[in-house]
């Protein structure tokens, strides 16, 4: 006997009126499609699909469903997801990576550049640091023309804050500020959320020496030790297990290029190819935000022993 | 007219305001506190149009609060001078508002300070400071008989010769006066001086 489903639901009536939805039958998979399938066409799909379960990709029954929902960035999907968001994160996943690492006395930030050209105009433009504020910097990994619009609207809010009360803002209520900014491109406006991901670094008189990690979402945490962009994962792993607490500057650095070397894809390591600066506290007590030249780099990959290719990992 | 004026001494600041709200002839009431607790460590003392006073003073006092939930941290005396300087600022070509201010406050840091803000939202961070008529004799006694770092006891001998002063020299003088004190351990009322109490009709 033919049996009726009959399904009850919450989710509102689809209809054309509301642009690409559309009504979804039940497919004999258990899955929903925009086609009525009859038994003859079932019996017929059924092969083809016994035909093509080899081929098929793991991931094609979350792109279908995805599609649905990922042209507008600002609404979820019925797993409770944000595309959008994730998208802007997969796109991070493949920029060039930055590591950030709290010292006792001071915060390290070091990337990975990957426009290595020689015609690159290298003592004007900066590719990975910013400084925000007199005692605040950040790395950035992701989209750069994204990163440059944030990195703009942290100074102007820096300096806001700076205006309103005479005082350096905190490093956490910046950090929040900018990530505020970010959260409302993932719940109206209809554009895309910024596909940057941040380490801040600073410092302040409240919390001392503190390092801020940031994503397109708009959430933010305070880490000790942090990366972002190609491979985060891999480092963050290394960082897990190397990390010591009130380390110095020296050793943080070195630990920093360390970590670089073996989570970079390239197979040397030479000046070119990164950006290492230092946030700390001069001998008179104000903030200093200092980037390495191409000969200081050199001198500490040559010191720490990291410009071989990374023979020893496998 | 409306007196306001304080000093700053050693680790703490002293405020003194009259009580008496005044329209035109007649004297609303005498026991008006004009000294506002800004939060656990300042306080304002205001003087100015009645309405703008307590709005403005009011406005000033809870964005300090805000600023403590948002942000977990109390601000200090001087940004809170000196955003309340702003907000005078950004009023000052619209709408602006009639109200003198002193700020005392205490920071770990900084210590015991006294800020000045006048109407048209000067800004000076001071040692002793006075607003109205009576600062014609108040700041005259002050200059005369002020020392850094004096005690609490010298400070409030110093804030009765003013009071004394005011009253024996201003044709109209406030009849009464509360005093605030602001240190390490908080802000908080610290005494009243009072010639005139109101009468109730049953105490006749």
């Amino acid at each position: 006997a033919e049996t009726l489903q009959i399904v009850v639901s919450s989710s509102p009536v689809p209809s054309h009126a509301n642009d690409k939805e559309s009504y979804l039958w039940r497919s004999h998979t258990g899955g929903f499609g925009t086609t009525l399938e009859s038994r003859g066409s079932c019996k017929r799909n059924q092969g083809i699909e016994n035909q093509k379960k080899s081929e098929r990709k793991v991931s094609s029954a979350v792109s279908n469903m995805s599609r649905r929902y990922d042209s507008r960035t600002t609404i979820f999907s019925p797993e409770g997801r944000l595309y959008q968001v994730e998208y802007a994160m997969e796109a991070i996943g493949n920029a060039g990576s930055a590591i950030g690492i709290l010292a006792k006395d001071g915060v390290v930030l070091i990337g990975e550049k990957k426009v290595t050209s020689k015609l690159l105009q290298t003592s004007t433009s900066a590719e990975k640091m910013y400084k925000i504020d007199d005692h605040v910097a950040c790395a950035v990994a992701g989209i750069m023309s994204d990163a440059n619009i944030l990195i703009n609207t942290a100074r102007v809010q820096a300096q806001r804050y700076t205006f309103m009360y005479q005082e350096p803002m905190p490093v956490e209520q910046l950090v929040q500020s900018l990530c505020d900014t970010k959260q409302g491109y993932t719940q109206f406006g209809g554009l895309r959320p910024f596909g940057v991901s941040f380490l801040f670094a600073g410092w302040d008189k409240n919390h001392g020496f503190q390092l801020y990690m940031s994503d397109p979402s708009g959430n933010y945490g305070g880490w000790k030790a942090a990366a972002v962009g190609a491979n985060n994962q891999a480092a963050q792993s290394i960082l897990k297990q190397d990390y010591k607490d009130d380390a110095s500057r020296e050793e943080v650095v070195e630990l920093a290029l360390k970590v670089l070397s073996k989570t970079m894809d390239s197979t040397s390591l030479t000046s070119e190819k990164l950006e290492l600066a230092e946030v700390f506290l001069t001998p008179s007590g104000s903030v200093q935000y200092h980037v390495h030249s191409p000969e200081s780099l050199t001198k500490l990959l040559v010191k720490h022993g990291v410009t071989q290719p990374a023979a020893e990992t496998s | 007219m409306e007196c306001v004026f304080g000093l700053v001494g050693d680790g703490f600041a002293i405020v003194a305001a009259d009580t008496s709200a005044v329209h035109s002839i007649l004297v609303h009431k005498n026991n008006e506190d004009k000294i506002m607790v800004l939060d656990s460590h300042k306080l304002i003392a205001a003087s100015g149009e009645p309405g703008d006073r307590v709005q403005f003073t009011e406005y000033v006092q809870k964005n300090v609060s805000l600023y403590q939930f948002r942000n977990g941290i109390p601000l200090t005396t001087a940004a809170a001078a000196n955003f309340t300087r702003g907000e005078l600022a950004t009023a000052l070509r619209k709408n602006p508002y009639s109200v003198n201010i002193l700020m005392a406050g205490y920071d770990k840091e900084a210590g015991a300070s006294l800020y000045y803000i006048d109407y048209i939202a000067t800004l000076h961070k001071v040692d002793k400071g006075a607003f109205g008529y009576g600062s014609y004799f108040s700041l005259s006694t002050m200059d005369r008989h002020y020392r850094s770092d004096m005690s609490v006891e010298e400070a409030i001998e110093l804030v009765d010769k003013c009071i004394l002063e005011i009253r024996s020299r201003l044709v109209i003088a406030p009849p009464n006066f509360v005093i605030k004190i602001v240190d390490k351990d908080g802000a908080r009322e610290h005494a009243w001086r009072q010639s005139v109490q109101d009468v109730t009709t049953a105490s006749l």
